[in-house]
Formats: structure tokens, C-alpha cells, sequence
């Protein structure tokens, strides 16, 4: 079930505000009440991995808003992606996306997010911490994953493997997402629609929402219109991501990685995978907005955006 | 044909949901379980994972092996095979509870509500198998039902901040066993010393969905031999 560590990595010399150990997540153990975690932004964590030449399912860190410092306690190959912070090596500024060389005794310093959220730092090999049930992934709320099943702490070290690199890639900028602090989510309906009347549904597909401060990696909470259904709860069942739960206060929070796997409030519809990476890089008071989408319609774009990210070219930079 | 109420519903981009009747009851929960088994064993090269609960599974499949219409396919054909249903038949699990008001400082009020004796609300707990309807919430928190309407007590309105690890509850007709410390909001009448979860054992849960629960009485100085640990409550505000 463990893997050993090399007992040397990084040493976390400031923790930052909210610093996990992320794998893709934990997959197969719904039926013990585990959630999935993995990464909020899957497409800035996968090509943080892809810089550094690692396996999508690398183990990476997810660093929300900043404030984060390590120390190198070896030579190691790193890239920083996701939204953007300034970075600096031994004070001085570094370029994000992109592949970076690490000598043993540097020191990286992350300052805070100026659009967007979460950035991804990925190490050639991923991260070296143990697996509990088949993932590295970090959920704080079942104590599970990471270095002790919660955030990167102060004096943590991080195990990680000694790797040099001598072709540094980087990512061009036409195909890096930007940061905004307004999203549409595209939705796929039909999640219990009976549920809500065409005047709801037409409300929530029109309204703005803003993001509410009580948003985190189990749900974003949106403020707006109250929209009813014509129950106050369901039977319990399964939750799947981006699930829209309305409770009966008419809010709709939206569901992510670390959502509870079962639930009773009545749900609209569900997000599509590719949007709720978008809605976790916003904070509290950014505004949303609901767009309807087939299930096709959002197949094809899944497809599309996979095939995409596999065909987009690397450019060297030495 | 005994599935033929089936509805199956778009869930999300990956996820299909089976709505096997409209309410809980035992012959939809024994069919869910027959269910379950069945997609598992038949379609674990399309499948991601599934949440059996009390009316439904939640089946969520992966994008890149396979589509919902063809999932929604795949499931009609294994649920109209259903010729070979067999009921399963549960296993029975005894797990030892103290009770008291020591431990159980919500039994006072469950005694008063229904015009009953701290010793009939105990009794009556013990007196039936429960059936594990669902795991959620929390690693480990099993949902057992149903308990005797005489002892069927609502939610606190104000949840507690911190429930102990073991304790077992009451909620409307369920009931369960706070596998670790957290907030709740459910009636406590007891504790367990049983681990519910453990990460580092094999299989890490004593119970699993479809299994039966049957809670025997246990002494004060039985809990705390069997390792069991008493806790202050802290209330809501």
C-alpha cells in the first residue's frame, strides 16, 4: 500500500495558504463512502506533469492562492502552471509554464495569485509520498492522502527524485487558458428536472450567480435568485461531479472533488468536467452563469479538448 | 418481470443514474444489491465506480472507453435478464453497544417523546437486524433502517460541533455509528467500541451495503475492555 519515500525532497519552509499533495484522485472506493479528491484545474495539472515528462497521473502540488517556499534539498526539474503567481528562484523572477532546473539548496518562493486561483507545481517523477487505497490524493475531511492526510505544512519534506534536464520545454502562449472572474458553465440537464418548473429552469439558465466565500474543494456555493423546486429533499442518492444541488434555500452549490459520494437535496443538472476547473479558479464575488448542453454536444467537446491537449507540441526554449 | 419499473436518467457526462422505486422498501433494496453485483461483474471495462444507495445506483463510467447510450444499453439488457434473481442472502454482523445515559445523552429525550422508559428505548433499538441501505457522508458512515416508529426521533435542530468517534444515533426511522469524530446533527443513545473505518485494515469497514446489523448491549467496563473511550459532548451553540 506504501511506497517508500527517498527521504529527501523538497523542505517546506512556508506552507502557503492551502498547499495539497494531488494526484488524478482516488477512484473505485465509492462504496466506502470515499470521495475522490485529485486536482481542482485537471487541464493546469496536466501540463505541469507534461513539462516535467511525467505520467498524467504524477503526483503534483495544488497551491491555492500562495505563499508558498521550498527548499531543494537536490537537483530536480520543476514547472509551475495554472494561475498565475509570481515566482522567484534565489530572488529571481521566474517564467511559469515551463520547464525549470532546480540545484540542490535553492530556494522557490510563490507569491499570490493575481488572477484565477489554484497553480500546479509538478516535479519530474511526481512526488514520492505513500498511497493510501491506490492514490496520493489529498482529502482533507477523510484525513487521507498527502504527507499526513491534510494541507503541506511548515518543515514537511516533500520526497521527491533527482532528475537534470538539458532541453527545457515550454508551453507557447496561444495555448496557455487564461483567468477571468466571470465563467459559463455549461450544463447538462436532466439530473431530477422534473423537479423544477420551465419558470425555475429558465430562471437558473438566465440569472447571474456570484461566487460565495463558503466555496471550497467539496463544493462552490453560488448566491443569486433563489431557484425552488417542488420538494425539499430526495431519497438519498449518488452524487456525481459537478451535480448542481439546490437545497431549499434556492442557492445552488456546485459539486467537486471532494463532494460527500451521497446526498439528499434535489439536483438541476451536473457541469461538465471541462467548466468546473474553470469555477474552481474563481473566488468569492466572481459571477457565473448556467448554459444548457446535450450530453452530446458535451461529449464532443470532452473528446475534442483531450485530443487537443495530446496533439499540442512542446517548444524547446534551449 | 421484476425490474421493469426501471428508470434510467442522465446523472452528468459520465454518470447514468438506475432508479429501481419511488420509496424504500426491502424488495427494492434487494434488488439494487442483486443489481449492483451484476454491472460490476459485467461491466468493469467500461465502468469508473458505482453508488448503490437506497432507491438507486449512480453508475459512472469512462468517457473514453464508452458512451450513455451505450451504457444505457448495456444496463437494460443485464437488468431485463433478471430470470436469475436470487435474493442475497445477508450476512448478519453483531456489533456490542454501551448504553446509557453516560453515553447517550440524547435518550432522555428520545424516552420522553415517546412515552417510554430509558431501558424500552434500548431495548427496542436492539430488538431488530438493520439493513446497511448506503455508505456515505464519511468513510465508514453506514445508513441502517429501519428503526421502530416508537423511537424514530427528527434531527437536532442545532447540530452538534463535534459527535464522538463510535457514537450510534438515531435520525427520523435510521440509524448509525459515527465512524470518526465530526459534527452531527443525529440523536445519541450510545456508543460503539467497533472501529467503523480503518484505513490501514483488510477489509477496512466491519459491514458493507446489503449486510445486516444487529446491536447487542454491552456493559460500561465491556466498552472501555474492548477499547472503547468516553468522550465529552460539545453542544451546539
Amino acid at each position: 500500500m506504501s511506497t517508500a519515500s527517498t527521504g529527501l525532497g523538497f523542505l517546506v519552509k512556508q506552507a502557503g495558504v492551502h498547499t495539497l499533495l494531488q494526484d488524478l484522485g482516488r477512484f473505485g472506493r465509492y462504496s466506502l463512502g470515499l470521495t475522490n479528491g485529485g486536482p481542482l484545474d485537471k487541464t493546469a495539472f496536466y501540463w505541469a506533469n507534461r513539462l516535467v515528462d511525467n505520467t498524467a497521473n504524477s503526483c503534483a502540488l495544488e497551491i491555492s492562492i500562495g505563499g508558498l517556499s521550498l527548499i531543494a534539498q537536490m537537483d530536480m526539474v520543476i514547472a509551475i502552471t495554472g494561475a498565475p503567481m509570481p515566482v522567484t528562484i534565489n530572488g529571481v523572477e521566474q517564467a511559469l509554464w515551463c520547464s525549470i532546473q532546480l540545484y540542490a539548496g535553492d530556494e522557490i518562493r510563490l507569491g499570490y495569485s493575481t488572477a484565477g486561483l489554484r497553480s500546479y507545481l509538478a516535479v519530474k517523477g511526481g512526488f514520492q509520498t505513500a498511497k493510501v487505497f491506490a492514490s496520493r490524493a489529498t482529502v482533507c475531511r477523510e484525513g487521507l492522502g498527502g504527507i499526513s492526510g491534510g494541507p503541506v505544512k511548515n518543515n514537511d519534506v516533500l520526497p521527491c527524485l533527482s532528475s537534470v534536464t538539458e532541453h527545457h520545454v515550454s508551453l507557447a502562449s496561444q495555448y496557455r487558458p487564461t483567468y477571468s472572474n466571470e465563467v459559463t458553465l455549461r450544463t447538462i440537464p436532466g439530473y431530477q428536472q422534473k423537479h423544477f418548473s420551465a419558470f425555475s429552469q429558465r430562471m437558473f439558465y438566465s440569472s447571474e450567480f456570484c461566487v460565495s466565500q463558503h466555496s471550497d474543494r467539496m463544493g462552490y456555493r453560488l448566491e443569486g435568485k433563489a431557484i425552488n423546486a417542488d420538494i425539499d429533499g430526495i431519497i438519498s442518492e449518488g452524487i456525481c461531479h459537478g451535480a448542481v444541488q439546490i437545497p431549499s434555500d434556492g442557492q445552488p452549490i456546485v459539486l467537486l472533488n471532494d463532494r460527500q459520494t451521497i446526498g439528499g437535496y434535489p439536483k438541476i443538472g451536473s457541469v461538465i468536467s471541462l467548466d468546473t476547473g474553470k469555477l474552481a479558479q474563481l473566488s468569492p464575488g466572481a459571477k457565473v452563469h448556467f448554459e444548457p448542453i446535450s450530453m452530446e454536444a458535451a461529449h464532443n467537446l470532452i473528446h475534442l479538448h483531450a485530443a487537443k491537449l495530446k496533439a499540442t507540441q512542446l517548444a524547446f526554449i534551449n | 418481470m421484476l425490474f421493469e419499473q426501471v428508470n434510467i436518467s442522465i446523472a452528468g457526462e459520465d454518470a447514468l443514474i438506475v432508479y429501481f422505486a419511488d420509496s424504500v422498501s426491502g424488495l427494492a433494496f434487494e434488488k439494487i444489491q442483486w443489481a449492483t453485483d451484476r454491472i460490476r461483474e459485467n461491466m468493469a471495462d467500461t465502468l469508473v465506480d458505482l453508488i448503490p444507495s437506497y432507491t438507486s445506483i449512480l453508475v459512472v463510467f469512462d468517457i473514453f472507453v464508452t458512451d450513455h447510450h451505450s451504457v444505457r444499453k448495456q444496463l437494460r439488457s443485464l437488468l431485463q435478464h433478471s430470470e436469475n434473481y436470487t435474493p442475497i442472502q445477508a450476512k448478519v454482523i453483531e456489533l456490542p453497544v454501551y448504553y446509557g445515559l453516560e453515553a447517550g445523552p440524547d435518550l432522555q429525550r428520545i424516552a420522553d417523546k415517546s412515552a417510554l422508559t430509558i431501558e424500552e428505548v434500548i431495548k427496542v433499538h436492539q430488538a431488530q437486524e438493520y439493513m446497511v441501505f448506503a455508505i456515505g457522508f464519511a468513510p465508514g458512515f453506514a445508513y441502517l433502517g429501519e428503526v421502530d416508529k416508537s423511537i424514530a426521533m427528527p434531527r437536532l435542530s442545532t447540530p452538534r460541533l463535534s459527535v464522538p468517534k463510535g457514537a450510534v444515533a438515531i435520525a427520523d426511522r435510521q440509524t448509525a455509528i459515527y465512524p470518526s469524530v465530526s459534527p452531527g446533527g443525529w440523536n445519541i443513545i450510545g456508543l460503539c467500541p467497533i472501529d467503523m473505518f480503518d484505513s490501514s485494515a483488510e477489509p477496512c469497514m466491519p459491514v458493507k451495503v446489503g449486510d445486516k446489523v444487529k446491536f447487542t448491549a454491552i456493559s460500561r467496563n465491556e466498552y472501555l475492555a474492548l477499547g472503547g473511550k468516553l468522550a465529552q459532548y460539545e453542544e451546539g451553540e
